[in-house]
């Protein structure tokens, strides 16, 4: 096994001076009913050029070569090449949480400048090190706001992701609270947007968050600043969930929100079915002692020599055990430092400019495609999604843009009955016009029509 | 230096070689305006007016955020590199953590076009090939941990308990009564008590035995109709098998209670034994530790969660079937289910690393890595105990648990034997875990390392060892060859900087009196 830096006569002398006859001796301590004397039925040991063939063949079996109109919280941007240099230098990919700072200055410095970065996007004092992804992180929020006012009702709008929606229902099960959906506004100016009526209706004393997701799962920009006074009015704390983090560089950030759920896959994540990616939870600084996860600190050595250490762990599950914050141990450091090398490389401008890139091919897109149905919540603003009403249903289309080995939005009947035949779409700085043009042109043609 | 400490012992480090590494500030400290790393392809559509399209909830500043050229920043993360140790550079025993080498072609195929650039939502016919390997992966798995069925959905170790103990609850609220209460004994790692808590569980402490195992008989006394579950890691945390398993789970399935199995040390049993054997009726594994994918600097991880059948129906959607179009589907349609614990379907990139790793070992490498992992903690604890104190003389699996006993009296702990095994060009133990051991030495080599590696090792523990008795200052002041010394923890929890915040907030790189001052 190439892996293992061990000859035969490397073991054997090494089980002598263990003083052990055999291998099987230093098992011994396995009951023998349970040992397993067989080998393990799974695949055969291959040489590398087989592994690379058997994944080459998964790939192929993939979707290869396809224009893509997906997002609904998994973005498809530009990766630079600098960050998969980096983050494969062995110092960062096959190092670990940095429990001994002395000899982990290069992670811990780095998550400070991650931190750093996050708070300057989200308008928030204090960022963690990371959450596994944005659904967690969304739910590690709302379980944080109810520590922070010792309240036990939720409030989440409908227009939050629905899958983050699935995982906050699934943490809040059994900590005693109850979770009421708040509905987005379906007509009039501010449609796609939360009901402020509803939402102002809902909120009590009781309630200890209003979860939001800004912009909203059908890409519409939320009024912060008008749920901010709604929830705040009655003492609770406002969530903001960010699924798409460039949206930071073009929309004003949630700075009345209490709490950021930030999901950084934007920042040069490879969409890689789904994960890993980078959740972060930005606060202010009020409620620091009960944000969950690592937080790295500034601190001096004993020359006065700056430095930076985990810190503040007494909130932690190896202190605290049943009584910490949160049980997260690993999160998702190295894609955080994906996020701090494509914020690095974007920079103040960059990430401006590639967001205003992105509004941009969405506008033309939407306008484009708007031809061929409906454009829904279109007096609402919006980023770099929109939510599309067609006469045909979204299988039927779907089918047709595939043909043209395009993927189409995606169908929003699945979680919203009421929208049965709308799709989502999102268009990036890695969308081109000819795609759109061909995506718009396949939809103009619907069979039903050329019939008419 | 002074006659005095030549006369003391100070050992020589032999694996390392002091040598220069480069400072380097804060990338937003080497800012300037103006400067850029990037440049975008040229929009070919119209360009747009930001504030007409999104009005009041337009950005007008975008905060402060560093501008700088490429060079400057591959410079930048380059020297933070080197500051940090790294299994690639040498044996990094961190116990409980198996910090063992991270095959390359596993990052080489996580980054092939067709597997990093599948959207999650992209059509299921166009997805055969990653859902391929999720089935393979859990074939693998179940195979793996003699367990009847999986889901890869949690994002970690502690997330996969946390789906586990779901599993759990769901199975008894299944059957009428969630029950109360969670068994965790005091070995356990942080997580478990912290994981059944938020599962809505009381934790109910178990004392270790003599050996630092199960008390088989307290637990008997304890385990009644309002016990959940079980939460155990095996081997435990002092790296000793439960060899009294069985009876354990019989008595808590007397009662109706469950088995849960952290798999945090499974580096131990892999091809030697299985779990779902021994009667545990699910576990989580990490990929980040039995199956080889990248720690990363603290993630991301990936932790399975397997189980016997009656757990099945509760697990977490969407489940990877084959249908009978002869394609792989995500069946959502799981009313028993405890719901999503992720969006999408997991850590999917590290599937791949894991998959990757299992099939460059097949059968036999998977078994030769455990017994290579066992060996190797075995040659540690003989070479070392006696000038270590053991507290548990029960035989070790992959990770042997010392003791600073003998080192206290001179005034050296734990944590400071482990700061001067840096200075030996390693990096430490884990340090005071389990706190069933008083100064704890949590020693796990793995499998990655040669008979050279390892007698290093044991060369540098031993020269600690007689330092500790004859110049024990240089111990407690260790660590002297890095770049900082020891950091001051406490000013850093009591008066939290969290982010940079401008020049006058951070202190200099090097102190005023540095010599470069002169140059």
């Amino acid at each position: 096994m190439r892996y293992l830096p061990k000859s035969p006569a490397d073991r054997e002398a090494m089980l002598r001076e263990i003083g052990a006859a055999s291998i099987d001796e230093l098992f011994a301590i396995i009951p023998e009913e349970f040992r397993l004397t067989r080998d393990l039925a799974i695949p055969r040991q291959m040489g590398e050029s087989e592994i690379v063939d058997h994944f080459q063949a998964a790939a192929a079996r993939n979707a290869n070569g396809y224009a893509s109109f997906l997002g609904a919280g998994a973005y498809r941007h530009y990766r630079p090449v600098l960050i998969d240099t980096i983050v494969q230098r062995g110092e960062f990919l096959t190092s670990y949480t940095p429990y001994q700072a002395e000899i982990t200055q290069g992670t811990l410095q780095a998550i400070f400048e991650f931190q750093t970065m996050i708070c300057e996007l989200t308008g928030m004092d204090i960022a963690n090190a990371s959450m596994y992804d944005g659904s967690t992180g969304a739910a590690e929020a709302v379980m944080m706001a109810i520590r922070v006012t010792g309240r036990d009702k939720v409030l989440v709008s409908r227009s939050v992701h629905p899958e983050y929606r699935e995982v906050m229902h699934t943490y809040a099960q059994h900590q005693g609270h109850d979770a009421a959906e708040v509905e987005y506004m379906r007509e009039g100016a501010q449609a796609g947007r939360v009901d402020l009526a509803a939402l102002e209706a809902a909120v009590t004393e009781e309630t200890a968050c209003v979860l939001v997701q800004s912009p909203n799962f059908f890409g519409v920009v939320e009024d912060i600043p008008a749920i901010a006074e709604i929830a705040h009015k009655k003492g609770a704390l406002l969530i903001v969930s960010i699924a798409e983090a460039l949206s930071l560089g073009a929309v004003r950030p949630p700075v009345e929100a209490d709490i950021v759920s930030l999901e950084a896959q934007s920042f040069g994540v490879a969409l890689s079915y789904g994960g890993p990616y980078c959740g972060v939870l930005a606060a202010k600084e009020k409620y620091l002692r009960q944000m969950p996860g690592r937080l790295v600190g500034e601190t001096k050595d004993s020359q006065g020599r700056r430095g930076f250490v985990l810190t503040l762990s007494t909130r932690e599950q190896h202190i605290r055990r049943e009584k910490a914050t949160s049980n997260i141990c690993t999160n998702q450091a190295l894609v955080a430092l994906m996020a701090t090398v494509y914020m690095t490389i974007y920079g103040k401008q960059g990430i401006k400019d590639l967001a205003l890139q992105n509004l941009a091919k969405a506008d033309y897109a939407a306008k484009s495609l708007g031809q061929s149905g409906k454009l829904l919540f279109a007096g609402s603003p919006r980023f770099h999604e929109f939510v599309l009403e067609t006469s045909e249903t979204p299988k039927q289309i779907n089918e047709r843009l595939l043909e043209d080995k395009i993927i189409g939005g995606l169908p929003l009947g699945k979680w919203y009955p009421e929208l049965g035949h709308a799709t989502l779409w999102c268009a990036t700085e890695l969308t081109t016009r000819e795609q759109i043009d061909r995506a718009a042109q396949v939809l103009a043609h619907a069979p039903a029509l050329a019939a008419r | 230096m002074s006659t005095v400490t030549e006369e003391k012992f100070t050992g020589t480090p032999r694996k390392v070689t002091p040598h220069i590494t480069q400072n380097e500030p804060l990338s937003f400290e080497k800012s300037s305006p103006g400067k850029k790393a990037y440049r975008l392809a040229p929009l070919d559509v119209p360009e747009v007016d930001a504030k007409a399209l999104l009005g009041d909830a337009a950005r007008e500043d975008t905060g402060t955020l560093p501008e700088l050229s490429e060079i400057e920043i591959i410079r930048h993360f380059t020297r933070l590199s080197t500051w940090n140790y790294a299994i690639d550079l040498g044996m990094y025993p961190l116990g409980s953590c198996t910090m063992k080498y991270n095959p390359r072609v596993n990052e080489f195929v996580s980054r092939l076009a067709g597997i990093a650039e599948a959207h999650p939502y992209q059509p299921e016919a166009l997805s055969q090939g990653a859902l391929e390997v999720m089935q393979l992966l859990q074939d693998c798995l179940i195979e793996i941990t003699g367990m009847d069925a999986i889901t890869l959905q949690p994002a970690a170790g502690a997330h996969g308990e946390f789906t586990g103990m779901l599993l759990i609850r769901a199975y008894h609220e299944a059957k009428g009564n969630a029950r109360k209460h969670v068994i965790v004994p005091d070995s356990a790692h942080g997580t478990n008590p912290a994981t059944a808590a938020v599962c809505g569980y009381e934790v109910i402490n178990l004392k270790s035995n003599a050996e630092g195992g199960i008390d088989v008989a307290a637990l008997e006394a304890i385990v009644n109709e309002d016990t959940a579950a079980l939460m155990l890691t095996n081997p435990s945390t002092i790296g000793v098998f439960e060899n009294q398993i069985h009876k354990i789970a019989d008595i808590l399935h007397a009662k109706g209670a469950l088995l849960y199995m952290d798999g945090a040390n499974m580096n131990a049993l892999v091809g030697k034994t299985r779990p779902g054997d021994f009667g545990a009726d699910v576990m989580h594994l990490n990929l980040h530790k039995t199956f080889s994918t990248p720690h990363g600097g603290g993630g991301p991880g990936s932790g399975p969660v397997a189980c016997k059948k009656i757990l099945e129906p509760f697990l977490p959607t969407p489940v990877v079937e084959r249908g009978t179009d002869g394609l792989l589907h995500l069946n959502y349609d799981r009313p028993q289910s405890v719901g999503r614990v992720r969006m999408f379907y997991g850590n999917f990139g590290m599937f791949v690393r894991a998959l990757a790793y299992i099939l460059a070992n097949g059968p036999d490498g998977l078994r030769q890595t455990t017994e290579d992992a066992v060996l190797n903690a075995n040659y540690i604890r003989a070479k070392l105990e006696d000038l270590y104190e053991l507290p548990y003389k029960t035989p070790s699996m992959h990770e042997v648990v010392f003791s600073d006993k003998r080192q206290t009296k001179n005034g050296v702990k734990t944590g400071d034997l482990a700061k001067r095994l840096i200075d030996y060009g390693f990096h430490p133990y884990t340090t005071s875990f389990p706190l069933i051991v008083p100064g704890a030495l949590m020693i796990e080599p793995t499998e990655s390392e040669s008979r050279e590696e390892l007698d290093l090792f044991v060369d540098a523990m031993r020269q600690i060892a007689r330092e500790a008795e004859e110049n024990p200052e240089l111990i407690t002041s260790a660590p002297h060859s890095t770049r900082i010394s020891r950091l001051d923890e406490t000013t850093a929890a009591r008066k939290p900087v969290l982010r940079w915040k401008g020049p006058a907030a951070s202190t200099p790189l090097t102190p005023d009196n540095s010599p470069a001052k002169e140059w």
